[in-house]
């Protein structure tokens, strides 16, 4: 978790460091917004990662020495198939669609999407499957 | 290692049965395998590169001669524009972080899947619905968007660029937008959590530290183009005026705002390819990686640099901090040159095989050294006053692109090929394709650095044969046509694969990383059994157990290791 937590805090401080640099020397306020965000999105969860690597001890995945038995168990939940992405993504093309094609369009694409809320969440709780 | 069917409430552990797969279509719609979902996206992109070749086919041919009528002016900008948009954002940017990365990169960690497998599958949906929307402007009255990939305000407002095709571009750059962003989120979760046993950060292959980095610079650019987008139709079509001067606003915020997503966005298309590479070289050299550390912060510095350059585009804009763009662009080539001398330094001293991934990825440092070097020169403000929107500039932007996404690209479809089909391809044919687009590529670009040079406007229907432009034009229109008829030599290479297959075995080149542990192609959670994680390379590890790395890392050099290992053989 440390070297995970290094990678976004040099990120976020790289970036902070360029703002700095960037704002005193041209005064001009949208790069200086936009690179404050960038800097942002390394340290907000750089510090997060901080935060968690003083109260877990080492993963078997950030010990050079660990074991292949070390990461027996489950691995996580992962489901099998199923078809409301397909939907969610023809809800949401058809949705973003709308801005061109007019608003009639968005009231089928959400139709699709609030579909896709009920039956993930029902999917989830059967078991995941089709 | 144990994967559990998801069921929230009660879970219960052993292996997922999946006897019950649909097959066919309805696999490919509900399938949430991040293999299956490589494909799609790699498969796709494919489709969508060859559609933006013809393209580019159609565009060689109306500059082939002086006041040419082969495509009407209004059908030229269309033409550009959205080979343009397509070969960025369809083709170079899925292929890698939406095909390979998916693919690849979860079997390179020993991972069963992606971290967010029904996320992963609206990424693919949404990629597919934003590509398809693109190309539906060329079926609106208006035609398809004219403005150029980089749709500079104030030619993309409603004024300029009136009509469905334009906004059907911003609504496909939106939906392609969010897909990038869904899938980056995975790639750094993924990383970050589903590695191996022992498969420590250092120890991750360079393939999986660039898409990590891809992924960071994909969350920190994409946003921006899809805020700046979302602006854009408010301009359009909800009475602000955002980018227009008449109501108080300012044109080049956008581009501000595109350059700070789209100058990330050319290393967000370069970095995965950098990784391919960085894969290749090593297995077909025999060699670890030289300088793996400083392969991994040249590529965090290469990704922070490139954030910080966004108005390198903009210097002829007089708006821009002169200086500090500049200092930062060439401060980038140091980053890539480092790439450049430790692909070299693996390469020196080892037992190089020239099989056709290689080759590829020889042709792109050639190609891509060029590039670069043409870059230092544009980073300099004063070349780039007398060259901006030249062909100077188009020139050195393919060979950038193109050596990345196709050679490099290329080389990495050819190496994984085996992996992804079981099959193997016919290396005759892909070495004619790898001659044919080289000689190709440079017969079409080089010119055309000696038309920027001597005025040639990018982004211009036709030229006057008092220009004397025409011979330059005609030599790489049929350079254009060469790299053309290496693709069709492509896909009579696939078609071989396909209808006579060769089995290929698990691991047909001895790779060094993990997903050469998994069959060709893998099963479904991935792995029946890992080998032991204890260095950088633990199929090689395993496959050579007197020459291993974590023993010469204990015991003496790789070198001797490697000259222990093949007098073995």
């Amino acid at each position: 978790m440390k070297s995970e937590r290094g990678v976004y805090m040099l990120i976020g401080i790289f970036f902070f460091a360029i703002m700095v640099i960037y704002f005193l020397w041209s005064g001009e306020a949208g790069g200086s917004v936009m690179l404050f965000a960038a800097a942002g999105l390394g340290i907000m969860p750089g510090l997060y990662f901080s935060w968690w690597v003083r109260r877990m001890p080492l993963r078997p995945e950030d010990r050079p020495e660990a074991t292949l038995a070390e990461g027996s168990g489950a691995v996580g939940a992962f489901p099998s198939n199923t078809i409301w992405p397909f939907v969610l993504g023809m809800g949401s093309a058809l949705t973003a669609l709308s801005l061109v094609f007019g608003a009639w369009l968005a009231v089928v694409g959400l139709s699709f999407i609030i579909s896709t809320a009920l039956n993930v969440t029902l999917e989830s709780r059967r078991g995941g499957s089709i | 290692m144990t994967i559990i069917d998801e069921e929230i409430g009660a879970p219960h552990s052993g292996q997922a049965h999946h006897d019950e797969e649909p097959k066919g279509v309805l696999l490919w719609l509900t399938s949430t395998d991040h293999k299956i979902i490589g494909k799609n996206y790699m498969y796709t992109s494919l489709v969508f590169f060859i559609i933006a070749g013809a393209l580019a086919m159609l565009i060689r041919t109306q500059l082939f001669a002086p006041n040419n009528h082969f495509v009407s002016q209004q059908t030229y900008n269309e033409l550009f524009t959205i080979h343009g948009s397509m070969m960025l954002y369809l083709f170079a940017g899925p292929f890698a972080f939406g095909g390979f990365a998916n693919y690849i990169l979860p079997l390179q960690i020993g991972a069963p899947d992606m971290a967010f497998p029904r996320l992963n599958a609206l990424s693919y949906w949404l990629y597919l619905t934003g590509g398809i929307s693109m190309l539906l402007g060329f079926l609106t009255a208006s035609g398809a968007a004219a403005f150029g990939w980089v749709s500079y305000a104030p030619l993309s407002s409603a004024t300029n660029s009136p009509g469905a095709g334009p906004d059907l571009w911003i609504v496909s750059i939106m939906l392609v937008g969010f897909s990038g962003i869904f899938t980056a989120v995975n790639l750094v979760t993924t990383t970050f959590y589903l590695r191996a046993p022992g498969l420590t950060m250092f120890r991750m292959p360079i393939f999986v530290w660039n898409m990590l980095v891809t992924g960071l610079l994909i969350l920190i650019a994409f946003p921006v183009l899809t805020a700046a987008l979302i602006m854009l139709y408010a301009d359009r079509h909800l009475g602000t005026h955002i980018y227009s001067v008449a109501g108080g606003g300012m044109p080049v915020l956008w581009q501000n705002l595109f350059w700070f997503f789209g100058h990330p966005e050319v290393y967000i298309l370069a970095l995965p390819f950098f990784g391919m590479v960085s894969e290749i070289i090593p297995v077909f050299s025999k060699k670890p990686v030289f300088g793996y550390k400083g392969l991994v912060f040249a590529t965090l510095a290469i990704a922070g640099l490139s954030t910080g350059v966004w108005a390198h585009h903009m210097f002829t804009t007089g708006t821009v901090l002169l200086p500090f763009f500049s200092a930062l662009s060439l401060l980038i080539a140091v980053p890539t040159g480092i790439k450049i001398f430790t692909w070299i330094g693996t390469m020196w001293g080892g037992q190089v095989e020239f099989k056709s991934p290689m080759l590829f990825v020889i042709g792109f440092i050639v190609v891509f050294t060029m590039g670069g070097i043409t870059g230092v020169l544009l980073a300099s403000p004063p070349i780039d006053f007398a060259t901006h929107d030249t062909y100077f500039v188009v020139a050195h932007f393919h060979q950038v692109l193109f050596g990345t996404t196709v050679f490099a690209g290329f080389g990495g479809f050819f190496y994984w090929y085996p992996k992804l089909t079981g099959r193997m391809f016919r290396e005759g044919l892909a070495k004619l394709q790898f001659w044919l687009i080289f000689i190709g590529f440079n017969v079409t670009f080089l010119p055309q650095y000696l038309l920027g040079l001597q005025g040639m406007p990018r982004r211009i229907a036709e030229y006057l044969p008092a220009d004397h432009f025409t011979t330059l034009n005609r030599i790489s229109s049929v350079g254009a046509y060469i790299t053309g008829f290496a693709f069709i030599v492509w896909m009579a290479n696939m078609w071989i694969s396909w209808r006579k297959p060769i089995p290929a075995s698990a691991n047909p080149w001895d790779g060094h990383t993990l997903e050469w542990a998994a069959d060709s192609p893998p099963s479904h959670h991935n792995f029946e059994k890992l080998p032991p994680i204890r260095s950088q390379r633990p199929v090689w590890d395993m496959n050579h157990p007197e020459a291993a790395d974590h023993k010469a890392s204990h015991n003496g050099t790789r070198a001797g290791n490697i000259e222990k290992s093949e007098k073995s053989r």
